[in-house]
C-alpha cells in the first residue's frame, strides 16, 4: 500500500467549531487506523488530540468512528478498509468533544457510581473462601470482559439520538448489571432500579451494541434481554403483584 | 497560584492495581484520599497483565506454601531482592487474592470449587490464579469497582510532572490536565507513588505511552534514591510482525499451557541451555515437559518455562547464529497440542482467548493451527525508588511508591506473576503506612515560590519559538536505549550511551511545542522529556557499574556472574550539584529463618 488518504474530524474545545481536515498518510503492511493517526500525528499535525494506551484492544480507550463505524482504533486494520475513498475518523457522537477525537465519557463513570455495589454472600468455608463452579464463573465472564469502550453507548440510538441520558443507562451498563446479578456470589437485587431508574424499558432491542462491540459480548441477548426478563416476571407477573398487595411490599 | 490547592491526607499519583489499592486503604483507615492518573480509569497498563497473580493458595498443590514462594522469588531475582519484602510478599499475597474475591473478582475454579492456579516460569508450584489470559482486567475492573464506592476523589487525565516540599518531607504534588492543559496544586500529607515503569525510553516495548519513569523521577527529583535500576526485563515473547505490533505482548501463559519455542530449523533449542540453578528443577525430555503441562506432579517444567531473562536471551542468540524467523524473531507454537489432546483448537481459545483474539485480529494468524513469531519485548523495571520493607515508605518522609516504581522485591529478575500479588500486597501496605503518616503530621507549608517555579517551568516548550520538536528527542532516545543499553550490554556502548543521553538531555531543555495548552501531545511529550532522560541514564549508570552478568542484565564484556556483585545493589540518587551519583550499597540481610530456607529448597 501506499499513500492514503484520510478526513479527520479537527474540533478545538466542546463549543468550537468543527470540520473534517484531509491528510495523506504512506500506510504500511499491518497497519491499523490507530498507527496511521500516529503517523499523521507525527508528521503533519503536532497537536492531534487522540486518546489510546494498550494499542491491543485491552484497555479500550482509542474508541472512534471510522468511516461512520464505531471501532477501536487500535484494533481497525487498514488492509480491511476500502481504499477507493478517504478514511473517514471523528470521534464518537453520542459524547461532547473535549479537541479533535477525543470525548468527554465522564458522564459514564457517574452512572457506574449509582448502580448498587457487589456483596456477597457469606463465605462457604470455614478459611472464609467460597465454592464456586467453574460454568457458574464462565457464565458471567462474558459480561466481565467489558474493555468499557462505550462503543455500546455511543451506538446506541436511546443516547445517540433521543439524549436521554438522564434516564436511561445504556447498554454498558446493563451489560454491568447482569455481570452482577448473574454473580455466583452476588445478594443484592437491581430489578427495581433497572426498572425506575436505568429505563430498561426505553431498550427496543435493535442489537445495535452487540453489532459493535470489540470483545463480542451478545449484549442484547445474553445481557438485556435476561435483564428485561427478570424484571417482567418480577413486576409484572399478577401472583407476585398480588403477594406485594397483602405483604405490603413496598415494590412497586 | 491558579486556583485553591486541592487537599488530602494521602495522594495517590498512578490508578493501576497499586495505586487502586493503596487509595481502597488509606480511605478505609479513614484518610481522605485523591488519586491522579493519565489515562480514565481502569485504562492503566494492569489492564495488560495476562498470567496471573501468585499466591501460594496451593489450590492445585497443596505442598506450595509462602516458605517455596519465598525461595522461588529469591532465586529468581538472583538473591538481589530485599528478603524482608519477599518474606512479606510471599506471606499475603493468599490474602490478598482472597479479598479481591470477596470485592467481586471471579477466577476460573478448580474441579471442587476453589481458585484454579497455574504453571509460570520459575514458579515450582502452579501458583498462578487467573481468569483465562486476563487476569489483570478482571483486577483493575475489581478495586475500580470497589474503589469508586469509598469515598475516594478521581482526577483523571491528569499528569504529576512535579513534587512538592515542606522542610525535607512531602507536601502535595503539581500536576497539568491533558484535556485542558490547566494546572492543579495538591497539597498532601502523604503521597504514594505508584506510577508504574519506564518501558517508553526503548523503543521496542509492551508499555503505553504512559510509562515515561514519572515516579522514578518524581522521587529522584526528591531527593529519593533508585536502586536496581539496571535490571529491566525483556520479555522473551513480544509480537514480531507486522511492524505496527511490534513489542505487544504474548503471555507467558502460551508456554504455561504448553507452547513451545523453536527456531528456523524447527529445533525446541531451550533444552540447549539450562542454567545449573535450575538444572533440578527442569524437564529433561519433551515428554517429561508435556506431562508437567497436564498436571503431572512428578515432572519437572519444560525448559520454556525457565526464567524471562535466560528466555529472552537464548532466544537472542538463536536470532544471532541466524535461525530466526523471517522477521526477527522465534517461532512460539502452542498448535502442536493437537498431537496430544483432540479438541486443541477449542481448547486454545477458551486457555488464551484474548491471545487468539489479538493474532487473529492483529496479524491475521490463527493460533490453534499456526505458529506464531516472537522475540524480546521490554517489559518490566524491576529497579525504582528504594523503600522500607514494612512500610513502602521512601527516604523521603511522608513519600511512599509500590509496585512497579518500587524495587526490592524482584531483584535482579521479576518472576512472571509476581508482579500482580506486588501490586495488592503493597498496594495495600503503602496505603495503611500513609494514612497513618498523614493522621501525624500537622499543618503543612505549601512553598508558593516552587509551585509559580514548576508551572512556569512547564510552559516553557509552549511558549519558546524556533526551537527542535520533542518527538525527535525522544525517538533517538529510544533507538540509542535499545542498540546500547538493551539485552546484550558492553562497557564501551554504556559509556556511549550515558554521553549520548547527556547531550540529548541538552537538547531537550530547549525543545519547542507548537499549539495550545488543550490536549496537545506535543507539550506533553516534551514534559516526558525529563523523566525519560532521568531513568534512561540510572538504567545506563547502574548497567557500567555493574561489571556482571546477573538476571535481567547481561555484560558481553562480564558474562559471568561475579562474587562481589552478588553482595551488592546499585542506589542512584541526586548529587549536591544535580548530578546523577551511582555507587554500591549491601543487599539488605536475610533472616536466619530465610537462610535456611534457601538452603533447605536448594
Amino acid at each position: 500500500m501506499a499513500a492514503t488518504e484520510f478526513r479527520i474530524w479537527r474540533q478545538d474545545g466542546a463549543e468550537g467549531e468543527g470540520g473534517y481536515r484531509d491528510y495523506t498518510t504512506d500506510v504500511t503492511e499491518g497497519m491499523v487506523v490507530l498507527d496511521a493517526v500516529h503517523q499523521i500525528q507525527a508528521e503533519s499535525a503536532n497537536d492531534l488530540a487522540v486518546r489510546w494506551n494498550c494499542k491491543a484492544g485491552k484497555c479500550g480507550s482509542c474508541s472512534a468512528e471510522v468511516n461512520g463505524n464505531p471501532r477501536l482504533m487500535c484494533m481497525t486494520r487498514m488492509s480491511d478498509l476500502p481504499t477507493d475513498r478517504p478514511v473517514t475518523v471523528e470521534p464518537m457522537r453520542a459524547f461532547p468533544v473535549i479537541r479533535d477525537l477525543v470525548c468527554d465519557v465522564s458522564w459514564n463513570y457517574e452512572v457506574k457510581k449509582k448502580i448498587e455495589p457487589f456483596e456477597p454472600r457469606p463465605p462457604d468455608a470455614e478459611d472464609g473462601t467460597w465454592r464456586i463452579a467453574q460454568e457458574d464463573v464462565e457464565r458471567v465472564q462474558e459480561f466481565r470482559k467489558c474493555i468499557e469502550c462505550f462503543l455500546c453507548q455511543d451506538v446506541c440510538h436511546v443516547l445517540r439520538d433521543h439524549h436521554l441520558h438522564d434516564e436511561f443507562v445504556g447498554p454498558r451498563f446493563f451489560v454491568y448489571n447482569a455481570a452482577l446479578e448473574m454473580h455466583p456470589l452476588d445478594t443484592r437485587d437491581r430489578l427495581a432500579s433497572l426498572k425506575q431508574d436505568e429505563g430498561i424499558g426505553y431498550c427496543n432491542i435493535t442489537k445495535c451494541c452487540t453489532k459493535v462491540c470489540p470483545e463480542h459480548i451478545t449484549i442484547t441477548d445474553n445481557a438485556i434481554i435476561p435483564l428485561k426478563e427478570r424484571v417482567v416476571s418480577e413486576f409484572y407477573d399478577p401472583l407476585k403483584k398480588l403477594f406485594r398487595v397483602f405483604s405490603g411490599g413496598s415494590r412497586a | 497560584m491558579e486556583q485553591t490547592p486541592y487537599e488530602y491526607d494521602v495522594l495517590v499519583v498512578g490508578a493501576g492495581g497499586a495505586g487502586l489499592r493503596a487509595a481502597i486503604e488509606a480511605s478505609a483507615a479513614g484518610a481522605s484520599c485523591g488519586v491522579i492518573c493519565k489515562s480514565l480509569l481502569g485504562k492503566a497498563h494492569t489492564v495488560m497483565a495476562e498470567g496471573g497473580m501468585a499466591a501460594a493458595i496451593g489450590n492445585v498443590d497443596e505442598r506450595d506454601d509462602w516458605k517455596v514462594h519465598v525461595t522461588d522469588t529469591l532465586r529468581g531475582g538472583q538473591y538481589l531482592s530485599n528478603p524482608k519484602m519477599a518474606e512479606i510478599h510471599a506471606k499475603e499475597a493468599p490474602e490478598r487474592a482472597l479479598e479481591l474475591e470477596a470485592w467481586g473478582a471471579l477466577f476460573d475454579r478448580t474441579k471442587d470449587g476453589r481458585i484454579l492456579q497455574r504453571n509460570f516460569g520459575g514458579h515450582r508450584y502452579p501458583r498462578l490464579a487467573h481468569v483465562g489470559d486476563r487476569t489483570g482486567l478482571e483486577m483493575i475492573r475489581t478495586l475500580q469497582d470497589h474503589g469508586i464506592h469509598r469515598g475516594i476523589d478521581f482526577h483523571m487525565e491528569y499528569t504529576v510532572f512535579r513534587l512538592l516540599l515542606d522542610d525535607g518531607r512531602v507536601a502535595g504534588a503539581l500536576a497539568y490536565d491533558r484535556e485542558r492543559g490547566r494546572f492543579r496544586v495538591y497539597r498532601a500529607k502523604a503521597v504514594v507513588l505508584a506510577t508504574g515503569g519506564i518501558g517508553r525510553a526503548f523503543k521496542i516495548t509492551s508499555n503505553s505511552w504512559e510509562y515515561t519513569g514519572d515516579g522514578h523521577t518524581l522521587a529522584y527529583d526528591a531527593g529519593a534514591d533508585l536502586i536496581d535500576m539496571e535490571f529491566v526485563q525483556f520479555h522473551p515473547t513480544g509480537m514480531v510482525w507486522p511492524p505496527s505490533v511490534r513489542g505487544i505482548l504474548v503471555t507467558e501463559g502460551v508456554r504455561g499451557e504448553g507452547g513451545v519455542l523453536l527456531n528456523s530449523d524447527g529445533e525446541r533449542f531451550m533444552f540447549d541451555d539450562i542454567p545449573p540453578l535450575y538444572k533440578d528443577q527442569t524437564a529433561d525430555s519433551a515428554e517429561e515437559g508435556w506431562r508437567y503441562v497436564v498436571g503431572d506432579r512428578d515432572a519437572r517444567r519444560p525448559p520454556e518455562l525457565l526464567t524471562r531473562d535466560h528466555v529472552a536471551r537464548c532466544i537472542v542468540d538463536q536470532i544471532k547464529a541466524g535461525k530466526g524467523s523471517p522477521h526477527g524473531g522465534v517461532y512460539l507454537d502452542i498448535a502442536w497440542i493437537k498431537e496430544k489432546i483432540s479438541n486443541s483448537e477449542d481448547h486454545i481459545r477458551k486457555k488464551l482467548p484474548s491471545m487468539y483474539h489479538q493474532f487473529k485480529e492483529l496479524a491475521g494468524l490463527d493460533i490453534t493451527k499456526e505458529r506464531m513469531e516472537v522475540g524480546p519485548t521490554t517489559h518490566y523495571v524491576m529497579g525504582g525508588v528504594r523503600v522500607d520493607a514494612e512500610s513502602q515508605m521512601s527516604s523521603v518522609p511522608g513519600l511512599y511508591a509500590a509496585g512497579e516504581c518500587a524495587a526490592g522485591l524482584h531483584g535482579a529478575n521479576r518472576l512472571g506473576g509476581n508482579s500482580l500479588s506486588d501490586l495488592l500486597v503493597f498496594g495495600k501496605r503503602a496505603g495503611e503506612y500513609a494514612a497513618a503518616f498523614a493522621r501525624e503530621q500537622g499543618d503543612i507549608r505549601l512553598d508558593e515560590a516552587a509551585v509559580e517555579a514548576g508551572m512556569k517551568e512547564a510552559l516553557e516548550p509552549l511558549e519558546r519559538e524556533g526551537g527542535e520538536g520533542p518527538y525527535q528527542i525522544q525517538h533517538e532516545l529510544q533507538d540509542l536505549m535499545q542498540e546500547k543499553v538493551g539485552i546484550v550490554r558492553i562497557e564501551s556502548e554504556l559509556e556511549e550511551a550515558i554521553e549520548e543521553i547527556g547531550r540529548l538531555s541538552d537538547r531537550a531543555k530547549a525543545v519547542s511545542a507548537p499549539g495550545n495548552r488543550e490536549y496537545n501531545p506535543g507539550w506533553h511529550t516534551a514534559l516526558d522529556l525529563h523523566p525519560l532522560l532521568v531513568v534512561s541514564e540510572a538504567v545506563a549508570r547502574a548497567g557500567l557499574l555493574r561489571r556482571e552478568s546477573r538476571g535481567a542484565q547481561f555484560r558481553d564484556d562480564y558474562p559471568q556472574k561475579d562474587e562481589h556483585f552478588g553482595k551488592v545493589i546499585i542506589r542512584a540518587a541526586r548529587g549536591a550539584d544535580g548530578e546523577m551519583v551511582v555507587e554500591e550499597m549491601p543487599v539488605e540481610p536475610m533472616s536466619d529463618e530465610l537462610t535456611g530456607l534457601v538452603e533447605e529448597m536448594g
